[in-house]
C-alpha cells in the first residue's frame, strides 16, 4: 500500500518506455571503436601520432567547452570530431597548427550552425579543409613510416607563425606517388598500413574492423560504407579495364583516406541523408566524386571535398527521397 | 507489396509479458465505492439518468446513449447512488461521473431479463441490442462497437477481422480471454458475422501466444469459415492498418476506414463482451484487466468491475513496491500516465502497468542527430525527425503537409529515439494545435 500514501507519480507523455539506445552511447561507442585505429596510427608512426592525436582532441574538447552550450562535452561527439580530425593529419604536423584545427572545427564546424545535430558539414573535415587551406605545405608533408616509437618525425613543437624546421625524412603518400610519379604501391602494405599517409588512415583493416563492429551494433547505417565503396570499386573498375594504366580497384580501395571516410566520415549521422534511399544516393555520390578527383583531378586524393560536397547536397537528397506514405496513392499503386 | 502476416517496419520493446501470461483470470472482489465516468467511450457522453439516493440494482441504467455514436453507462454492481459530480478522469481531466456506495449485502444478481435469441435477429435489432448493453472497443480506443456493426451499404464487407495481437508491452488479458474463454469468443464472432452477413473471418494473433493459438484452433466450430493466423511479433501489430495489411497483404488507403477494403476490425474482449450480452443478456459492467508491472507486488490478470478506483485495484493486487513511480493505463507504448489513484477503471482499460523508477524515461533530451531511426521505425512511412523538427518550431501547417494526420500516435518513434525526443507527444499537441486552428477557422 505505498502508493497510497506515495507523494509523488510520474506523468509522463507516451510511450512510457524506451529502447537502451542514447546519443551519448553511441557517440562513445564510436570512440571506443576508433582505439585500434589510434593504436595502429602509434604503431606505424610512433609518439608522434599520439601527439598529433591528442593534441587535436584537447583543443576539439576546449572549444566545445568554451562555446558549446551547457553540458555537451559528455555527448562525446566533440571526442569524435578531435579524434577524427587528429587521424586525418600526417605525423610530423606542428602541434599548433593541430591545435588550431581542431579549435576551429568545433567552432566553425559546428557551433556556428547551432550545435549538435545543426551542422551541415562534418566538423572534422570542415577543421581539415581549414588547415589545408592555411598550410598546405605542412598538411601534405608525410614523414616515412616506421623507425623509433619516441622519434620525432617533424617540428612538432614549433612555435606558431615560424617556419617549422624540416629535418625528418618523409615520403610520399601511395596516391601521390601514383599521381606524380606514376609509381604503384603493393596492395599488402596498403591492407596493413605501413605506407606513407595521415596517421589514422593507413591502416584499412583496421578501420574496416571498427566499422564492422559499429554496424553490427547499428551504430552507423552499413549503407552509406557500402554504396561508397561499391561504387568506388565499380567505377575503378571500368576505368582500370578500359585503360589498364588507371589505378586498378583494389588499390582504390585500400589508398588514402577513402576507408577512414566512408566508415568515419560520411556516416556521420547529422551530416548525411536521414532516408536509407538518400543513404545509398549519397554513399553512391561520394564514390563517384572520389575517382573523379583521384584520377583526373590535381590533387592526389578526393575523399574530403567529396564528403563535404555531398554533405551540402544532404537536405536535397533527403527531400528528394522521402518516404512513400502507408496507404497513399503512390503505395498504392505497385 | 504485400507481405502475409506482417507489416514492414515497427519495433521490438521487451515484451514483460511473462509477469502475468500463464496466471488464470480471476474475478475481485467488490470495492467499498464505484465511480462510473459518464464519458468512457469515443463519440458523445451518455445522459444521466439517475439521481443522488437512487438504488441501483447490478447492470441498471444509470445513463443512457446520447444519439448513434454513444452508449449508456451501467451499474456495476448494487447500491446507493451517493454523489453525481466532477471526478478524477483516467485521462488526466475530471469529468462528471456518478458515484455509488456499494451494498455490501446485496447479492449482485442482476434483474431478471429476457436473453435475445441472435438467430432470429435483424441487423438492425442486434445493432441495438449491443448498443443498449453499452458494448465499446475494449482495445483501448473504445469506439461505440455497434456502430462497425452496421457498415455503410456502399461498401460491401467480405472480412471480419479480429484482432489480437495484442502487442502492447505487459498486457496479456487478450490472450488469456483466447486461452481461457475460446468458446466465448467464437460464439461472439459467431453472432458477429451474422449481424454483419459476413462469411469470412481471420482472427489474428501474435506468435508469442501458442496456448491461445491452440485454444482457438480447436474451439473453431465446423460450420463457421473462421481463420486463426498466428502474426509476426512485432509492435505495432494490432494496429488496425497494420493488422489489415498482415492478414489480407492491403493497405487501407491513407485517411479512409478498413471498411474501404471491405474489412472490418473488432477487438478479442469486445467480442466477448457480445458474448456475453447474448448468453446472459448482461451489459458491459466488468472487463478483464492485466495489471501488472515490476513495481507491482502481486500482478494478475482480473476480471475488473468497471468504475473501480486504480487505488483499490492496486490494492488487492499486493500494493507497490517502494520504488515504484509510474502508473499506466492501457500499455506502456500508447497508454496514459496517471496522476491520480482515485481515478477509475474505465471501459478502455486494457491494462494498469506500475513502472519502477528505473524503468521510466529520462528527461534529459539531446538533439535530434538525423540518424534516421525514427523513418526505419515509423509503421505508415513518416518521417517522424522532419516532423519533431517542424512540431518544435511551430510550423503545424507544414506538418499537415507532411502527412502528420497519418501518424497515429503508435509512439515506435519516440521508442527509438537515441536523443530521447518526446516525438508520439511533440505530434498529439501539433494535430490539437491544427484541430483548434480549424475550429478558430470556422
Amino acid at each position: 500500500m505505498t502508493t497510497a500514501t506515495a507523494p509523488k507519480l510520474i506523468v509522463s507523455a507516451s510511450p512510457h518506455v524506451k529502447s537502451v539506445d542514447s546519443t551519448p552511447k553511441i557517440m562513445w561507442h564510436v570512440v571506443l571503436s576508433l582505439v585500434p585505429v589510434v593504436a595502429a596510427s602509434a604503431w606505424f608512426f610512433g609518439i608522434s601520432a599520439l601527439l598529433v592525436i591528442v593534441t587535436a582532441s584537447v583543443a576539439a574538447l576546449i572549444t566545445e567547452r568554451a562555446v558549446g552550450k551547457g553540458g555537451t562535452l559528455a555527448d562525446g561527439s566533440a571526442m569524435i570530431t578531435g579524434l577524427l580530425l587528429g587521424l586525418t593529419l600526417p605525423a610530423g604536423m606542428p602541434l599548433w597548427m593541430v591545435a588550431l584545427g581542431g579549435a576551429f572545427a568545433i567552432a566553425f564546424g559546428k557551433a556556428v550552425w547551432g550545435g549538435l545535430g545543426q551542422n551541415v558539414f562534418n566538423p572534422a573535415l570542415v577543421g581539415r579543409a581549414f588547415l589545408q587551406a592555411a598550410f598546405p605545405v605542412a598538411i601534405t608533408t608525410w614523414p616515412t613510416v616506421g623507425g623509433s616509437f619516441m622519434e620525432l618525425k617533424g617540428d612538432l613543437f614549433a612555435l606558431p607563425f615560424l617556419h617549422p624546421v624540416t629535418n625528418a625524412i618523409t615520403s610520399a603518400t601511395p596516391l601521390g606517388l601514383l599521381k606524380f610519379e606514376g609509381k604503384g604501391t603493393d596492395l599488402l602494405p596498403l591492407v596493413i598500413g605501413n605506407t606513407g599517409g595521415s596517421v589514422g588512415e593507413t591502416a584499412a583493416l583496421v578501420i574496416l574492423a571498427g566499422g564492422v563492429y559499429l554496424a553490427l551494433r547499428r551504430y552507423l547505417n552499413w549503407r552509406i560504407p557500402a554504396s561508397i565503396l561499391l561504387t568506388v570499386v565499380v567505377f575503378s573498375g571500368i576505368l582500370h579495364l578500359v585503360d589498364a594504366k588507371k589505378p586498378d580497384p583494389l588499390f582504390m580501395l585500400f589508398s588514402g583516406g577513402l576507408m577512414l571516410g566512408a566508415i568515419y566520415m560520411a556516416t556521420d549521422m547529422v551530416t548525411s541523408p536521414v532516408t536509407n534511399k538518400g543513404k545509398w544516393v549519397f554513399g553512391f555520390g561520394i564514390g563517384l566524386l572520389v575517382v573523379l578527383i583521384r584520377v583526373w583531378g590535381g590533387l592526389p586524393e578526393g575523399v574530403m571535398y567529396a564528403i563535404l560536397f555531398m554533405n551540402a547536397l544532404t537536405p536535397f537528397i533527403n527531400r528528394a527521397t522521402q518516404p512513400a506514405v502507408f496507404g497513399s496513392a503512390t503505395r498504392l499503386a505497385k | 507489396m504485400p507481405l502475409a502476416f506482417d507489416f514492414r517496419h515497427g519495433v521490438h520493446p521487451p515484451e514483460e509479458k511473462e509477469l502475468t501470461r500463464a496466471l488464470p483470470i480471476r474475478r475481485m472482489p467488490y470495492p467499498d465505492e464505484l465511480v462510473l465516468p459518464l464519458r468512457q467511450h469515443a463519440g458523445k457522453p451518455a445522459k444521466l439518468r439517475v439521481k443522488v439516493g437512487d438504488y441501483v440494482e447490478r447492470g441498471d441504467t444509470l445513463a443512457d446513449a446520447d444519439g448513434f455514436v454513444s452508449v449508456p453507462i451501467h451499474a456495476s454492481a448494487a447500491g446507493t447512488v451517493t454523489a453525481i459530480e466532477f471526478w478524477p478522469h483516467p485521462d488526466g481531466s475530471y469529468a462528471e461521473a456518478v458515484r455509488i456506495k456499494v451494498d455490501k449485502f446485496a447479492a449482485q444478481v442482476p434483474r431478471p431479463r429476457l436473453v435475445p435469441e441472435w438467430a432470429g435477429l435483424t441487423t438492425e435489432q442486434v445493432v441495438k441490442a449491443v448498443q443498449a448493453a453499452g458494448v465499446v472497443g475494449l482495445g483501448g480506443a473504445a469506439f461505440p462497437t455497434h456502430v462497425k456493426l452496421a457498415p455503410p451499404k456502399d461498401h460491401p464487407v467480405h472480412t471480419l477481422i479480429i484482432n489480437g495481437a495484442e502487442c502492447e508491452p505487459y498486457l496479456t488479458s487478450d490472450h488469456r480471454t483466447m486461452a481461457e474463454y475460446p468458446d466465448r469468443v467464437l460464439f461472439g464472432i459467431r453472432v458477429m458475422m451474422h449481424a454483419m452477413g459476413v462469411a469470412r473471418c481471420v482472427v489474428g494473433i501474435e506468435k508469442n501466444k501458442p496456448d491461445a493459438i491452440a485454444a482457438m484452433r480447436g474451439a473453431v466450430p465446423k460450420d463457421l469459415d473462421v481463420q486463426i493466423l498466428p502474426l509476426t511479433v512485432k509492435y505495432p501489430q494490432g494496429a488496425e492498418k497494420m493488422l489489415i495489411q498482415a492478414v489480407t497483404g492491403v493497405e487501407v488507403p491513407s485517411g479512409k476506414l478498413p471498411v474501404t477494403v471491405g474489412v472490418v476490425v473488432q477487438n478479442v474482449g469486445s467480442v466477448a463482451a457480445i458474448a456475453e450480452v447474448f448468453e446472459t443478456g448482461l451489459p458491459l459492467i466488468e472487463r478483464i484487466v492485466t495489471v501488472t508491472g515490476h513495481g507491482l507486488l502481486k500482478p494478475q490478470n482480473l476480471i475488473v468491475p468497471v468504475g473501480t478506483k486504480l487505488r483499490d485495484l492496486i490494492a488487492y493486487c499486493g500494493g507497490t513496491t517502494a520504488d515504484a513511480a509510474e502508473v499506466i493505463l492501457g500499455g506502456p507504448m500508447m497508454g496514459t500516465a496517471v496522476a491520480n489513484l482515485d481515478a477509475p477503471v474505465v471501459k478502455g482499460t486494457t491494462g494498469v502497468v506500475v513502472l519502477r523508477k528505473a524503468e521510466t524515461r529520462s528527461e534529459t533530451v539531446y538533439p535530434c542527430i538525423h540518424c534516421g531511426r525514427c523513418l526505419d521505425a515509423c509503421p505508415v512511412f513518416l518521417n517522424p525527425s522532419h516532423l519533431g523538427d517542424l512540431a518544435r518550431v511551430g510550423r503545424y501547417e507544414e506538418m499537415a503537409g507532411s502527412h502528420l494526420a497519418d501518424c497515429m500516435l503508435c509512439g515506435s518513434c519516440a521508442y527509438v529515439c537515441p536523443s530521447n525526443i518526446p516525438l508520439a507527444q511533440l505530434f498529439q499537441l501539433s494535430k490539437a494545435a491544427l484541430r483548434r486552428a480549424q475550429a478558430v477557422a470556422q
